[in-house]
Parts: structure tokens; sequence; C-alpha cells
């Protein structure tokens, strides 16, 4: 509304011709970049844009915040002990083998990818069927289901331990695997609903129309239409959920309290708790713990920023 | 539309028919899993406030009333500091956030060689956990091992700065540590609403003469205004919420600096056992909670134009 006051407001007659397309970027293009550098290029004009040293001096500082851990981490990881060195050399694989060996994470790392694993697709296909369910079927108690899932955002994970932990025991699914799994869920669900039914919404109804006239079922419609354009924000929910179960800690603490059964996150604060033994064995356990969030990140970080357009701000 | 009100016409009784049941069959996994494992925990954490119930005295278990309730609020001197802290924590770390986020979303806004990778590098840290955090912040910060050691090589500093020993520096190694892996998120958020704003405002408003500061501050702020105060609120919860971070940096130490309600909850569930009184507190977190809600609710005017 803030945007259209300004249009009133301050604009020449030349922009008003160009105003009507508000949102460009509402457009879904394979990347959703093409699009921002191709308008980014039109204002673009000599003493407007910002110079290059304000643009890298910044962003320079602040990649040092940001990767200077990583590095220290990297470091420790693939140095001997007792070296000083600030360059990983001679690089030993030794604290590698120490932690996927002695300290048994191999176990541990397994168990995490079939947390993560489980909990993604359960997220994924009960977020899938909700957040259709919200996007296209107006029904009774929609709106209050909507607001129930905004809610659940301020109900603190840690102080659900307590509750969360009496039902599992009831349901017998202490130090099973199968408790995070659910909890993970449960805790994803939400925001993995509103993205979902953000997602859908992007997508004009009207394609799904033609193909019920075409003679398709609803069901026939979903699957030939709406599925294979959602690709991009299953991707992106699907890793917020396995980056969730791979990184959740109180819940696998409480619920899961044989060796066997541990995740990296409970494998990792043991490691730490010992860390003025052996800190290369600590910076292995973590670079085992980060590589596969981070390459995961990696690759979906183009989707992140337009999910995060489509369903949580424009909430 | 036109495609709609035709079929329609054709086959007047699919869409109602269809229409009724198949919704309540969609939500329905989502609907049960949220009353089981979100609803009737809540309900049970109220009913167990006002029990004594810890899992390793059984006999001592029982009906006690708002007894816990006024055990937190006049005999317990940890509920309040680490209310306290809790306080503290959220306003310091959510307006870090927000300033170093700000300007991080602007800035790999721009155009410029190398966006992409700065994107995905700058933006990391968020899918990094609360334990991994604590790793690494742990290697940083040991006074024989950390950065303050290689600092004082180079004559910055002294060689036994132990930032997480010390009551005064702790507060400020957690904070960064959180702002390492918080700031990305926020950007993030920020960054997804920047790339709506109209670029043909800019324009004119370059063609009106406004400079790059005028621009920002009436078309951008006022543009992601209702992004900022979203994520701001939401961000304030979840740090509220944090406890990964802070259980395994520091837990809740030294001398109990850095405990907050949640961790307390946490440290009276993992550890002692007291489940009924950590249910007391943790009500009254919901209460506080409860108050960011609304607000947050009030502002946002979620659900009213959908």
């Amino acid at each position: 509304m803030s945007t259209q006051h300004l249009h009133g407001a301050s604009l020449a007659p030349s922009a008003v011709d160009t105003a009507p397309g508000k949102e460009p970027s509402a457009a879904p293009g394979p990347t959703g970049r093409a699009g921002a550098g191709g308008r980014r290029t039109g204002r673009r004009r000599p003493g407007n844009a910002p110079r290059r040293w304000e643009i890298y001096l910044p962003l320079g500082l602040y990649l040092l915040f940001t990767l200077v851990p990583f590095y220290w981490m990297l470091v420790f990881a693939l140095r001997p002990n007792g070296s000083t060195s600030l360059l990983p050399w001679p690089i030993t694989f030794e604290h590698f083998e120490t932690v996927w060996y002695d300290l048994g994470y191999s176990t541990f790392f397994w168990n995490s990818v079939w947390v993560g694993v489980a909990s993604l697709f359960t997220t994924t296909v009960i977020a899938l069927a909700g957040g259709y369910a919200l996007a296209r079927y107006p029904f009774r108690g929609r709106n209050i289901f909507l607001l129930a899932l905004l809610c659940t955002q301020f109900i603190p994970g840690a102080m659900m331990l307590i509750p969360l932990f009496e039902i599992f025991r009831t349901l017998g699914l202490i130090n099973s695997l199968w408790s995070l799994v659910v909890a993970e869920t449960v805790f994803q669900l939400p925001l993995s609903l509103i993205l979902i039914s953000g997602f859908v919404r992007n997508i004009p109804m009207e394609l799904e129309e033609a193909a019920w006239v075409d003679g398709c079922s609803r069901f026939q419609a979903f699957r030939a239409i709406v599925l294979p354009m959602l690709t991009p924000g299953l991707i992106a929910v699907g890793s917020f959920a396995f980056i969730g179960a791979w990184n959740n800690f109180l819940f696998a603490l409480m619920f899961v309290n044989e060796q066997e059964s541990y995740t990296i996150p409970v494998g990792l604060s043991y490691t730490l708790g010992e860390y003025s033994v052996d800190f290369g064995a600590l910076a292995a356990g973590g670079v085992v713990a980060a590589l596969p969030v981070v390459a995961i990140f990696a690759v979906i970080q183009r989707y992140l920023v337009r999910g995060m357009s489509a369903g949580a701000v424009k909430g | 539309m036109a495609i709609a009100d035709a079929k329609l016409r054709r086959r007047p009784q699919l869409r109602p028919r269809r229409g009724r049941s198949t919704p309540y069959l969609l939500i329905a996994p989502s609907v049960l899993l949220m009353i089981g494992f979100l609803v009737y925990p809540i309900l049970s954490v109220l009913w167990y406030s006002l029990q004594t119930y810890n899992v390793t005295q059984p006999w001592d278990n029982g009906f006690a009333g708002l007894e816990n309730f006024r055990t937190l609020l006049f005999e317990d001197p940890v509920f309040w500091q680490s209310l306290g802290f809790s306080v503290r924590w959220v306003l310091v770390e959510v307006s870090l956030q927000l300033v170093f986020g700000l300007a991080l979303a602007l800035i790999v806004n721009e155009t410029f060689i190398g966006r992409g990778l700065a994107r995905a590098l700058v933006f990391s840290p968020w899918a990094v956990s609360g334990v991994l955090t604590t790793g690494i912040w742990v290697l940083l910060y040991n006074p024989t091992t950390g950065i303050f050691r290689y600092l004082a090589d180079i004559g910055i500093g002294s060689y036994d700065t132990a930032v997480l020993a010390d009551t005064g520096s702790v507060f400020w190694a957690v904070v960064v540590a959180e702002l390492w892996r918080g700031v990305p998120f926020f950007a993030i958020l920020i960054l997804a609403d920047l790339q709506s704003a109209s670029p043909e405002l800019y324009e004119a408003a370059s063609v009106d003469g406004a400079g790059r500061i005028r621009r920002f501050w009436h078309i951008t702020l006022p543009h992601l205004r209702d992004a900022i105060i979203l994520s701001t609120l939401l961000r304030a919860v979840w740090e509220f919420n944090n406890v990964d971070l802070l259980y395994t940096l520091t837990g809740g130490g030294p001398a109990g600096v850095t405990t907050t309600l949640p961790l307390y909850v946490a440290q009276k569930a993992t550890q002692s056992h007291e489940f009924g009184y950590g249910s007391a507190l943790t009500t009254v977190g919901f209460v506080i909670l409860l108050f960011f809600s609304i607000l947050y609710l009030r502002l946002s005017r979620f659900g009213g134009n959908r």
C-alpha cells in the first residue's frame, strides 16, 4: 500500500506508463535471477549505482566474518595435533578416522541420514496435501487453521520437551529414531504448509481448469500440471525439512539415550564435552556434521529467496 | 475465470460435490499430527505445571496447585535472572541482526561480479546447526587454539583471553556466535521482499533527482516495512526460544549468566527431571510469547486480506 502511495505522489508521467507490472519478479522465471539482472541493468545509470568499493568492501568484511570460522574448523580438522600452523599442511586425515571409527560417527551419520530423509518425506507429502487444500479449496475452518499455523511459530521446541517425552514414552518410542521423525515433522509442518500453499497459489488456477475441461480428473490435473510446476518449491521445503532434522539437537538429546541411536548433533555435543582433549576430533566431527547441509544449501540457495517471497514473508 | 464458468455450466455438480470432503481429507494428516503433538502437549504442560512431578522421585508426585508458580515467582532467583538474560539476549541479538541483515541484503541485491557465489557463501551459516556453531566457536574462542592467541602473536590483545569463561565478555561472545548464524536468515527474508520492489519507482525517483540515500529512506524502507516488522518479530520469538547454541556453548554459564528461560526449562527437564516445575516455567514462557503473538498478529493483519 505504501508503494501505491508513492506511485501517486512523486512519479513523472513516463514512469507511470511503465508502472502496471507492479511486481515483475512474481513471474516465474527459471532461476529468478535472470529477471532481477534484467531489471537492474535498466535502472543502472552513471552516478546512481553504488561504486564498486561500496559493494566489495563491506561484502569482503562480512565474508571474512562468515568464512574465518569455517576455515578455522577446516584447519583443525586437517592439520596434525600439536601443529599451530594456520595452513593445514601437511594434511592428515587421522582426525576423520578417529571420529568415524573410534567415536562412532559412522553410526551417528547414518542415523542422521535416516532421520533426515524420513522427515523429508513425511513433511513434504503431508504438507503437499494440506498446502494444496489450503490454496485451492475455500473450506470451513480454513482461516482458523491458517491462524493456528502461524501461532505454532511461537511454540518453543525446548519447552515442549517434557510433554513430548511423556507422549513418546507412552507410545514406546523413546530410543527409537521414529520419535525424532515425528517431532521434527510436526515442527516443520506449519512453515512447510505456508510455503507450499504460497507456491500453489502462484500457479494460475486457469491451467488446472483447462485440464479439467480436457477431461482430466482433479487428481490427474494435479499430477500433470501442478506437481511439475511445484518441483522447485518442493525441493526447497524438502531441504528445509532435511536440514532441520539433521540439525535438531534437543529432541535427539532428550528422546534417544542409547549410543547406537545417537544422531550427529548429539555425538558432536559429546565430542564437545571432551574438547580439551582433542580439538582435531572436534573439528573433524564438525566437518562431518556440516558437509551434507552446507552442500544441500549451496544447491538450494537459489530457490530459497524465491521460496521465502512466495510463502513466508507475504504470509 | 471464463474457463471456470464454462466448465461449471457444463458439469455443475463436479465442483461442489468434490469440494466438500476433499479438503478435509487432504488437511486431516496435518491437523491430526498437530493436535496430537502440539495442542495436546501444550494442554498437558498446563496440567503438569500444577503438579509436583519428578520422574526420579515418584513418591513425591501429586497435585500441587499453584505451588510451582509461587516458588518460581518468589523463591527462585535463577528464574528472574534467566528472564532478564532472555530479554537482553533478544533485544541485542535481534536489533544487531536487523541492522546487519538489512545491510547484507541491500548489498547482495546489487548487481556485481560474483554475486551468486557471494550469496551462497554469506548465507551458508544459516544451514549450520547450533551444536556445530558451538564447535566452531569453541575452537575460535579457546585461549590456546583460538583466534585471540594468533591476534596476540601479531600484537593485538593478550594471550590469556578466555572470552567464554569471563562473566563480562561471555555475553558478547555468544552474541557474535549467534549473529554469525542469524544474520544470513534475516538477510534472506529481507532480500526476498527487496526483489519485489518496483524498479520503476527507483527510476522515477532518480529522474526526479533523488539521491541514493533519499531513495533508501523514501522507497526501500517503506517497501520493506512489513517484511521488517514480520521478520523482526519472528526472529525475536526464535531467539527467545533458541536453546541449542547456548546449551552447548556455555551450558548457561559461567555462573548462570547466559541461562535463558527456555534453557532453564531444558536443564530442569534433562538434568534434574523436575517435570512439574519445568512445566510451570514453560507456562510462564507461553504467556510471554502470547504477548509477542498478539503483537505480531496485530501488526501483520494476518489472514485478513486473503
